[in-house]
């Protein structure tokens, strides 16, 4: 017994019947083939998968695709804009914010909408406010750094 | 033409695609008519498997196949290698019990292996999955590396009745024990290197497939070392020719040590995709990582230093119980052998040195190297007995550790190794500044004052990189080669194509070698693209682990590129009409010494593609080499790691207050990136000090840490930012001058952390507290000595 | 995940008449607790009703001494708002203490207070402010709603739609975390409206429980001092992994003194 789902991913109109059991983040991956989501863990501690629905980060692994019905959905491909990254990104890149790469479209996606509700983070605001991404790689250290630097050029 | 690129923080080239999402993880890999495997794991720990009825499975929706160990007995599929043979005092060969990639007659740990269902969709192998019935007959379980030799403790293998896999020592017993018998001060304690879960964000994950056209294999598998995978797969487990397969590790999402092994679902989708005719795909849940990555750490270790009344050392013994868990990993054996009894001499001129070291089989998941591996365990045992030998003689720390620092090189020490070259006063002189270690005591005032206790831990290692050379290692009992191969292509307009067996998986090679090419031939950072992962494309290599890439898969393509301007030199010659001898190479230049007769590599490469004007009765065309490089001793990195802590002694809390690593690496090629890999260590060594461990329930097996709520990684909020530095002292036996760095973070931080606790409690008498210092461990620790006085 | 029907009723009429309808059918809130339970297979219901859509389910009121929020409002929702924080402050710092940034955009009040988890924050709150848990039935007072480890006096048909929360003369919550999951090990809400004072503890039983000894002596005297010496027996806490019964007993003494000081320092 399927379920018709509709929502807008990254600009586009998009619908499909699916599983009542497919996650958000398999629609993404499998059906609409955007893997720049990542899957990291199986109980929703890790945020790799985090993409934006209706304008709040959201993990895509601990929400069905069927409750995104109708929302505005953005994941990391719909971030940058003809190719230019977005000022998150570029603060990443040159912060070394990133190593392999795996948890830093999640990373991303939450540091924009926590720059979004607080345009001038300190330290301690972004360390817990990406209570929800783990990160193997980086320490956090240039992490932290990036997001303080994204946020202040996301603000120009 | 282009200003020095070797040095400078160039920001990575492969960012772009991991900032916006054009990664290609093997996960994200999807071949046309792909399906689905699940495994099937064991429940227990330890069992023998009566029987597998998987009739009701097979008729599940959508099931293509379904595998047992049986069918892959009787289609004389092998078992998974160990790559190490450790001979044991006794002059025997570890035991090396059948590791079968599923399950054959008993299951051995939580999470092994005992059926494959393949299915169009993953929700169907799974469903199907539950539909399997195993009859089990539970049997007793050992779990603790403390039991596991414990007379009547259950046999984890036939062969080996005491769970012993081997004895093996290395040292002077004899002059280590006549020095402790001599010695004015000996300072012992006992500890348990706590066991860790590698966690890299990506999960493992693989897909097979099979051509019947010509008979091939392709696997797109999360590995550091894809050749290696190819040959222990091809070689020893399923007999296929090697030219047939191949092994592709696309962008991997971090590896740390668990991504170097030959593991079992890789091997059986292989096998798997011929039998169906299809690709096979499969991805771990992040539950089956915890259960079924290779694990790190796991031992127990009683530790002894003798010194004489001015604090020099005398001698150390070390005696160690290591787990090997259920089965041997790839490179088990060697990782608290090789590895651990080697480093004990730390950066220390202790003169005699033995250590013994049993390692056990368990019924808990195999254990193998985790970032560091084997070095942050010998690190942990020598900067223990230092820090607390210092405070029972009542000395400095910093001085009981230069007065006993080696200060001549090169400086052979008792375990074995040849350290090349080290400035380890310049270190900690570097660290104790920049920590402001001057400025602790008021620190310490102004915490006491709002109730918290403050404390400052030293930690002075040394690593050991690029483990080498290959005969060495073989006579020693190692498998395979530790060499690496590198391939420079010049294409005819003067860009480059490096093609290099190590593999990348966060490391930033595509930036750092790009960044030693270009430096070297004076093009354009980018003119010049890495290619790595791929057994297709690339001649062969041994990947990356052991923070060996640069200072071994550099050097390799250090070689290559000589090369290539050795015959560049030669085109050059001709199309200038001078003499060999008389080119000169500089900044992609080839120029007649003392003229400005010049030819740009660019036009030399055209030459050589396009070999009109050409001596081609002397030179073959092209402009393309390899290089396989050997090296003739490890490297020695070694850094001073100082860590300030603030405990609340009301929970026990423990907070990171200041954390300084000053490192020698000897050359630096990207300073940003060395900085991350510095950082990163850091805190995986800091999870493993505070946060980390994989628990088991001692007579279950059951694994109790089995996902992130019950794992504690650490996350942005426990840690603090790093004050990181540098000290450069060129290796001497590498033409780059380098070291390597992937791993000093992970290997000087866990007892840094421990005597910084240990130093905030000191004043209430407290000597030792067991990784990690959860809050209760800490609080107890309190309590204890508080009740004592 | 077993496979499950769906449903996305657009009213509560129509969430209930379906519950009532379908065969073990289960709530889906926010989802953050019982999509990992559902992906680990630890649960298997035919059917999932997804109260997403409902609208009036939503919403924080801030009416007289009464705060009312709706059961489907998002923990971010209930830290960011400025009635929480005129009214209960120490609400909205408990809301912004739940799970990680993630979680607190998508999981509801309604969803934690019907799983009651022995660590989640929220029952503390409900319990520690001396809250009414509305159903489409009933009003249950907090003393009377968490029943047990997992376990409320719900019914089956029966829907949280909102809580009302007393407004406190002064509250606080303190908690000490779990370093994996960010659950509480220990955290106790502390609230003192018209001398009447109430201590809730979560994280350190198989059920948020009340500290009546704690709550005469802060009665007598709203001092950390004043419980500085009053123990909860070990016997009936929970032990695990994190943390022992003997260590939780300690920090709930430690965690609620903190929490009183915290509440004296908000007025």
């Amino acid at each position: 017994m399927g379920v018709t789902v509709s929502m807008t991913v990254n600009g586009a109109r998009v619908s499909a019947d699916l599983d009542p059991r497919t996650l958000l983040v398999q629609f993404l991956r499998e059906h609409l083939r955007l893997t720049g989501t990542h899957v990291g863990c199986d109980t929703g501690q890790c945020g790799a998968c985090t993409v934006h629905v209706g304008g709040r980060a959201v993990k895509s692994c601990l929400i069905l695709a069927a409750q995104a019905e109708g929302a505005e959905v953005m994941t990391i491909e719909g971030v940058s804009r003809d190719g230019e990254l977005h000022p998150m990104q570029a603060a990443f890149r040159d912060h070394h914010g990133l190593q392999c790469g795996f948890c830093t479209p999640g990373m991303v996606m939450n540091a924009i909408e926590l720059a979004q509700k607080h345009p001038n983070p300190s330290e301690e605001t972004v360390r817990a406010g990406l209570d929800g991404n783990y990160c193997r790689c980086t320490g956090y250290h240039n992490i932290v750094k990036a997001v303080q630097a994204g946020a202040a050029a996301m603000k120009r | 033409m282009n200003a020095p690129l070797i040095g400078t923080s160039v920001k990575r080239k492969e960012d772009y695609r991991f900032l916006t999402g054009g990664g290609q993880y093997t996960d994200d890999v999807m071949l046309p008519g792909q399906t689905c495997a699940c495994f099937l794991r064991s429940p227990h720990a330890h069992a023998r498997i009566r029987s597998v009825d998987t009739e009701k499975a097979r008729s599940a929706p959508g099931v293509v196949a379904i595998f047992t160990g049986d069918d892959l007995a009787k289609a004389k599929v092998g078992g998974l290698p160990c790559g190490w043979l450790i001979t044991g005092v006794n002059g025997q060969p570890m035991k090396e019990p059948p590791h079968p990639p599923l399950a054959q007659g008993k299951v051995r740990y939580v999470g092994d292996h005992v059926a494959v269902v393949i299915a169009e969709t993953l929700n169907q192998a799974k469903d199907a999955a539950e539909l399997i019935e195993v009859d089990y007959e539970a049997l007793p379980a050992v779990v603790k590396v403390a039991d596991a030799r414990k007379p009547g403790a259950p046999a984890v293998h036939d062969i080996a009745p005491d769970n012993t896999c081997y004895v093996w020592a290395l040292g002077d017993k004899a002059a280590v024990d006549k020095a402790f018998a001599s010695a004015q001060h000996v300072t012992a304690l006992e500890f348990i290197n706590n066991r860790l879960i590698p966690n890299a964000i990506e999960p493992r994950a693989a897909v097979a497939s099979y051509s019947r056209s010509d008979d091939s294999y392709t696997l797109y598998v999360t590995s550091q070392n894809p050749h290696v995978a190819r040959l222990l797969m091809t070689a020893f487990v399923l007999g296929l020719p090697e030219h047939k397969v191949r092994v592709i590790a696309p962008d991997v999402g971090g590896g740390f040590g668990s991504k170097i092994y030959l593991y079992a679902e890789e091997v059986v989708i292989t096998w798997a995709s011929k039998q169906i005719n299809r690709p096979v795909k499969w991805t771990a849940e992040r539950s089956e990582s915890f259960m079924s990555d290779a694990h790190g750490r796991d031992h127990l270790t009683k530790a002894e230093l003798a010194l004489d009344r001015n604090g020099k050392f005398l001698a150390m013994r070390v005696t160690t119980t290591a787990n090997m868990g259920a089965y041997l990993s790839t490179f088990a054996s060697c990782i608290p052998t090789i590895l651990y009894a080697t480093l004990l001499a730390g950066q220390y001129t202790t003169p005699a040195i033995y250590c013994e070291v049993t390692a056990v089989f368990t019924n808990t998941a195999p254990v193998d190297a985790y970032r560091g591996a084997g070095r942050p365990e010998a690190t942990y045992v020598v900067e223990r007995l230092v820090d607390t030998a210092a405070r029972e003689l009542g000395m400095d720390r910093s001085e009981i550790r230069r007065r006993n620092f080696i200060k001549e090189f090169p400086y052979q020490t008792p375990v074995a190794l040849l350290y090349d070259t080290g400035n380890y006063d310049a270190t900690l002189t570097e660290a104790l500044k920049l920590a402001d270690v001057a400025g602790f005591e008021a620190r310490r005032q102004e915490a006491e004052k709002r109730g918290k206790l403050r404390g400052l831990g030293y930690s002075t290692y040394i690593e050991a990189c690029g483990i080498a050379p290959s005969n060495v290692a073989g006579s020693l009992g190692a498998r395979a080669g530790l060499f690496e191969a590198g391939e420079i292509r010049v294409h005819p307009t003067g860009t480059v194509t490096v093609f290099t067996g190590s593999h990348s998986h966060g490391q930033g090679h595509e930036t750092t070698f790009a960044q030693v090419v270009a430096d070297r031939l004076g093009i354009p950072l980018e003119n010049v693209d890495i290619v790595h992962g791929d057994t297709g494309r690339i001649l062969f290599g041994m990947g990356t682990y052991g923070s060996r890439s640069i200072a071994v898969g550099g050097t390799a393509i250090m070689k290559a590129l000589d090369k290539i301007v050795a015959k560049g030199k030669k085109i050059a010659a001709h199309l200038l009409e001078a003499a060999e001898a008389d080119i000169e190479y500089d900044r992609g230049t080839f120029r007649v010494a003392g003229t400005d007769r010049k030819k740009t590599i660019a036009e030399v490469a055209f030459a050589a593609y396009v070999p009109h004007n050409y001596p081609l009765d002397k030179l073959e065309p092209g402009l393309n080499e390899s290089a396989f490089y050997d090296p003739t001793n490890f490297t020695f990195p070694a850094g001073s790691h100082l860590c300030e802590v603030e405990i609340d002694p009301e929970t026990g809390h423990t907070r990171i207050v200041n954390f300084t690593a000053v490192d020698d690496f000897g050359k630096v090629i990207n300073p940003m990136i060395v900085e991350g890999q510095v950082h990163g260590g850091l805190a995986q060594g800091i999870g493993q000090a505070l946060l980390e461990a994989c628990v088991y329930d001692p007579e279950s097996g059951q694994l109790l840490t089995g996902t992130y709520m019950d794992y504690a990684l650490p996350r942005a909020d426990d840690l603090p930012s790093f004050k990181v530095g540098t000290q450069e002292t060129p290796c001497t036996h590498n033409p780059l001058g380098v070291k390597g760095c992937g791993e000093a973070g992970a290997i000087g931080a866990p007892a840094a952390v421990i005597n910084a606790i240990v130093d905030a409690l000191a004043p209430l008498g407290v000597r030792d507290v067991e990784m990690p210092a959860t809050p209760e461990r800490v609080w107890r620790a309190i309590r204890a000595a508080k009740a004592k006085k | 995940m077993h496979a499950f029907s769906y449903h996305r009723p657009a009213t509560l009429k129509e969430a209930v008449s379906l519950l009532r309808k379908v065969e073990n059918a289960k709530l889906l809130a926010g989802g953050q607790s019982l999509i990992p339970v559902l992906k680990l297979r630890l649960a298997s219901p035919a059917a999932m009703i997804d109260l997403g859509a409902i609208e009036e389910m939503r919403g924080i009121k801030l009416e007289g001494e009464t705060l009312t929020i709706g059961a489907l409002t998002r923990h971010a929702e209930v830290a960011a708002s400025k009635d929480v924080a005129i009214g209960i402050p120490a609400l909205a710092r408990l809301a912004d203490g739940i799970g990680d940034r993630q979680v607190r955009n998508q999981g509801t009040l309604g969803g934690a207070l019907a799983n009651n988890d022995p660590a989640a924050d929220y029952p503390a709150a409900v319990l520690g402010l001396g809250a009414t848990v509305n159903t489409n039935k009933r009003a249950i007072g907090a003393d009377r709603f968490f029943t047990g480890l997992f376990e409320t006096v719900l019914k089956p048909g029966e829907i949280i739609t909102s809580v009302a929360f007393p407004l406190a003369n002064r509250a606080a919550y303190a908690k000490f975390r779990n370093p994996a999951s960010r659950f509480a090990i220990v955290g106790v809400f502390v609230s003192e409206a018209a001398g009447n004072v109430r201590v809730a503890v979560t994280g350190a039983a198989p059920c948020v429980f009340r500290v009546k000894a704690m709550e005469r002596k802060l009665a007598e005297k709203f001092a950390p001092d004043s419980i500085a010496r009053v123990r909860v027996p070990p016997d009936n806490l929970s032990s695990d992994i994190h943390a022992s019964a003997e260590y939780r007993a300690h920090l709930v003494t430690v965690m609620a003194q903190r929490a009183v000081e915290a509440a004296l320092a908000s007025k």
